[in-house]
């Protein structure tokens, strides 16, 4: 079938075949390959997108079942020169280090600030609990949110 | 001719070493555009799948392709037949077949591989194949491979009067379980036949060189006709030292003629690389009245699985750091390396100093126990430092190593108060809300770590960077992996300041353009990919200064006092470049007693835990993980802090919830569901103090910082725990089970 759907402000349509999911839509047939599989059961975050304004794991939406709906990927959510600003907090903080977890965290991030402004600790980790980062311990993502969200430069 | 009135101003000071410059794979990191291995593609490219044994041992009857090569879009079906070259591989000893032929020796092992169309062909295609295995009687317990002498490597070390005996005595016996490095990237890789017999190789890896060598041997080609690229990677933590797919994806490529491209689904993953060795230690410390220990015995045993990987390294660590940073004149260690029917094991961040050190931090508080003394004041007491001999191996500690001031740094940290309020965030049944706040306790322990830095055991452990002036500045050439680490950032953070100047980029060159810089691993490419960076630099700029008659180099170009002498575009034109080899010390080979200089260089570490225990479900909140570090000098304090807290969370990993579960061989738990990994609300605060003493030869006395985080993490959040539940704990990870119900 004929998929046709919004990803990141452009209409797109693709031939889904089989039973695939969405984070395979978008990186094999659209050319995203910025969010990442890890896992293939929703419990690591690294294909995190917003599917009409839900945060969703990629990996568990049925190609099929994103008909006519709008997708931001992490493409979608940097602009086209330069950072957005919750990556632009991750890069000064030291947020990245292999970075395979971080589109992920990108996206689960701005979906944060786009409903809340000025989270508090626990509200960033209440957000960002379906990310897994192996090699940051967090520490550095925390306050990278932390700082953005008090609106302190360092 | 200009003068220095002419210089160019406000150049970003930052990018210096000591400074945290933004790291250059940032950006595209952040914006989804770095290209990982799984993101690679190539025109006609196909996609490989791999079958697999279903079986811990069994014998090979026969294995019927057809039905998979009847299937439309499928173009290859190898098996241990097609092998042109050497059958066997392996990092340390080629004893693994590259796809198993008579007989399956572990759950998981590959047996044939497909390449076909699409991704989803080649796996429908590897399910096809039909493969007949006769069952065999599987060894699954070491203690058994002991006794039957199936065992990759036995070491003793004895050290000093053996008849030497303390009053106080404490002993014990205790288990740390199979620990997965569960990088985030999955294995991957993409090869490219080059059209004349050769194939250029994009896969996930630590050691592009090893893995060179190993396609070379095993597919009976020419060096050259082989280059192993530097590839994108979601980490390693040491699971990415093995060949695992690669020889398999040359191969097939070389077989069809196509590029062929294959990723690992996780639960592949979990068989598809070696894990951390689980191991069974028993111990007896014997220390006088006073608390100096007098002898230390253990016994180590590690389980290596299947096939040889790293393991006769690991133990060699595990025994040699089996006393851990305390000074005993009279030591007995014997180790073993089991052979079985379970998963290979090798590498992971620690490399048998993390299972020992869960034991002999347990047994230093223990002995503090029976002394009636205080576990830091014990520690302090036996402190290992320069100019001391190891306890087990003999060797001088000649690097300044600063066991003291990590105790006198933990002692002095502030511990933190209770918990702010009885809210779930900060109780260990969390957003459960299952834990009542009468039964929480609080603990704290401490635990000190030592590990060596480099390659031991007198292997040849070199690095080899090239400088090259361009028009614009410096590039820095290696084949040095990055994990994530920030090795590009600080590789480039020594050229600029060993050369002066600004624009300095690190490009990853492949096999057939740089010699090897080892594997990234051993907490060792700072102190020798970088140890080679800074000899190429420095040297590079002596010699562009003498050839133009100069006195300084920087961004502007070569000046003699107010008069530049050449520009950057004549530097650039006149093509400037300087390779360097970097060595460390040279080691050696252990005696009939494990004694020798064995290592390299050390470093120690330490921890103090707070946990807060719901004693009656057994649930842990780890609070807080703070931590002294030895680190030399650090040269990018963001990155240096970046691997302390990322190391302690795989530490507390393995402390309370990280272990793959075995039955008869087979893994239980291979996905990211069943294998817990810490999240964002495991993740304990961290306060890391940096003790920098200089190191003897690292670049400007940089050590390597990326393992001892992980070496007593563990032990510090057992110790914790302990001191909360009352419970003994002699085993990791730390089950709500082994609280509430023992």
């Amino acid at each position: 079938m004929i998929v046709e759907l919004t990803v990141n402000g452009e209409q797109v349509a693709a031939r889904v075949t089989n039973p695939g999911n969405l984070l395979d839509l978008l990186r094999d047939q659209l050319g995203l390959p910025g969010s990442k599989s890890a896992c293939e059961q929703g419990e690591c975050g690294s294909c995190s997108v917003i599917l009409d304004g839900e945060l969703v794991c990629s990996c568990l939406v049925m190609a099929a079942d994103a008909a006519h709906s709008s997708v931001t990927t992490v493409e979608g959510v940097s602009p086209d020169d330069g950072l957005h600003p919750v990556q632009e907090a991750m890069h000064r903080a030291g947020a990245v280090q292999c970075g395979f977890c971080t589109p992920g965290i990108v996206v689960a991030a701005v979906d944060l600030f786009a409903r809340n402004a000025q989270p508090s600790t626990n509200e960033i980790k209440e957000a960002l609990a379906g990310n897994i980062c192996r090699c940051t311990g967090y520490g550095a993502i925390i306050r990278a949110l932390e700082e953005l969200g008090t609106g302190v430069d360092r | 001719m200009s003068t220095r009135t002419g210089r160019r101003v406000g150049v970003d000071p930052r990018g210096v070493i000591r400074d945290s410059p933004l790291r250059p794979d940032g950006v595209p990191k952040l914006r989804g555009e770095f290209a990982y291995a799984q993101d690679l593609s190539a025109d006609g490219m196909l996609w490989a799948a791999t079958v697999r044994s279903p079986h811990a041992r069994a014998r090979i009857v026969s294995i019927d392709l057809a039905p998979a090569l009847a299937m439309g879009g499928v173009h290859a079906c190898l098996t241990a037949d097609d092998v042109p070259g050497r059958a066997m591989f392996g990092l340390e000893h080629p004893d693994q077949p590259v796809l198993a032929g008579d007989e399956v020796k572990f759950w998981g092992e590959p047996v044939a591989v497909v390449a076909a169309e699409d991704d989803d062909t080649a796996r429908r295609a590897a399910a096809a194949i039909e493969v007949r295995y006769e069952e065999l009687d599987a060894l699954t317990d070491p203690e058994e491979a002991d006794d039957r002498d199936e065992v990759f490597r036995r070491l003793s070390i004895r050290r000093g009067d053996q008849g030497s005996r303390g009053s106080v005595v404490v002993e014990g016996e205790y288990e740390v379980g199979m620990q997965d490095q569960a990088p985030l990237g999955t294995e991957a890789g993409l090869a490219i036949p080059d059209g004349e017999g050769g194939v250029d190789l994009y896969a996930t890896s630590q050691y592009v060189h090893v893995d060179h060598e190993q396609v070379v041997a095993s597919l009976g080609l020419r060096p050259d006709q082989v280059r192993a690229h530097p590839t994108g990677i979601g980490g390693a933590f040491g699971a990415r030292e093995d060949v695992n797919l690669h020889i398999h994806l040359c191969m097939l490529a070389l077989h069809t003629g196509r590029p062929v491209k294959m990723v690992y689904h996780r639960s592949e993953s979990f068989t598809g690389h070696v894990h951390r060795h689980p191991a069974w230690l028993r111990y007896r410390h014997e220390s006088d009245q006073d608390g100096r220990l007098v002898r230390v015995e253990a016994r180590v045993l590690i389980d290596g699985g299947a096939y040889a990987s790293t393991t006769s390294a690991v133990l060699a660590n595990a025994c040699y750091f089996a006393v851990g940073p305390y000074r005993s004149d009279s030591v007995s260690v014997d180790g073993v390396g089991a052979r079985t029917n379970n998963p290979p094991c090798g590498a992971m961040r620690g490399f048998g100093a993390v299972q020992v050190c869960f034991a002999y931090e347990a047994q230093m508080d223990r002995l503090a126990a029976a002394l009636g003394m205080d576990p830091l004041d014990l520690r302090e007491l036996n402190a290992l430092g320069t100019g001391d001999p190891m306890s087990t191996t003999g060797q001088v500690i000649e690097t300044p190593l600063p066991t003291i001031d990590v105790i006198r740094s933990l002692r002095a940290m502030p511990l933190p108060e209770p918990a702010a309020s009885d809210h779930h965030s900060y109780l260990p049944g969390g957003s459960g809300l299952t834990t009542e706040p009468h039964h929480v306790r609080r603990g704290v322990g401490y635990a000190l770590g030592l590990k060596n830095l480099g390659f031991s055991e007198g292997s040849d452990d070199y690095a080899q960077a090239r400088v090259r002036l361009t028009t614009y500045g410096a590039v820095v050439e290696t084949a040095a992996i990055e994990v994530g680490q920030g090795l590009v950032t600080v590789l480039a953070q020594i050229a600029r300041t060993a050369l002066g100047i600004s624009n300095v980029e690190v490009t990853h060159v492949d096999t057939s353009k740089i010699d090897s810089a080892g594997s990234t691993s051993a907490s060792r490419q700072t102190q020798l990919s970088g140890g080679a960076t800074l000899e190429a630099a420095t040297q590079l700029r002596e010699k562009v200064l003498a050839h133009h008659d100069g006195d300084q180099l920087d961004d502007d170009g070569v000046w003699k006092g107010d008069e530049l002498r050449v520009t950057w575009s004549g530097l650039g034109e006149e093509g400037w470049d300087e390779t360097v080899t970097f060595r460390h010390p040279p080691t050696t080979g252990p005696d009939e007693n494990g004694q020798g200089v064995i290592h390299a260089d050390f470093a120690v570490a330490g921890h103090r835990a707070v946990v807060d225990v719901d004693t009656e479900l057994g649930l842990v909140k780890v609070v807080r993980v703070d931590t002294a570090q030895d680190v030399g000098l650090a040269l990018n304090p963001q990155s240096v802090r970046g691997q302390i807290e990322g190391g302690i969370l795989q530490g507390v990993g393995l402390a309370v919830m990280e272990e793959l579960v075995m039955k008869d061989g087979v893994i239980l738990n291979a996905t990211f569901t069943d294998y817990l990994l810490p999240t964002i609300l495991d993740a304990p605060d961290v306060e890391a103090l940096l003790i920098e003493r200089e190191g003897s030869w690292g670049p400007f006395g940089a050590k390597g910082v990326g393992e001892p985080p992980t070496i007593s993490s563990t032990a510090a959040v057992a110790a914790a725990i302990r001191a909360a539940s009352g419970k003994e704990l002699n085993r990791v990870p730390i089950r709500p089970q082994d609280i509430a119900l023992e």
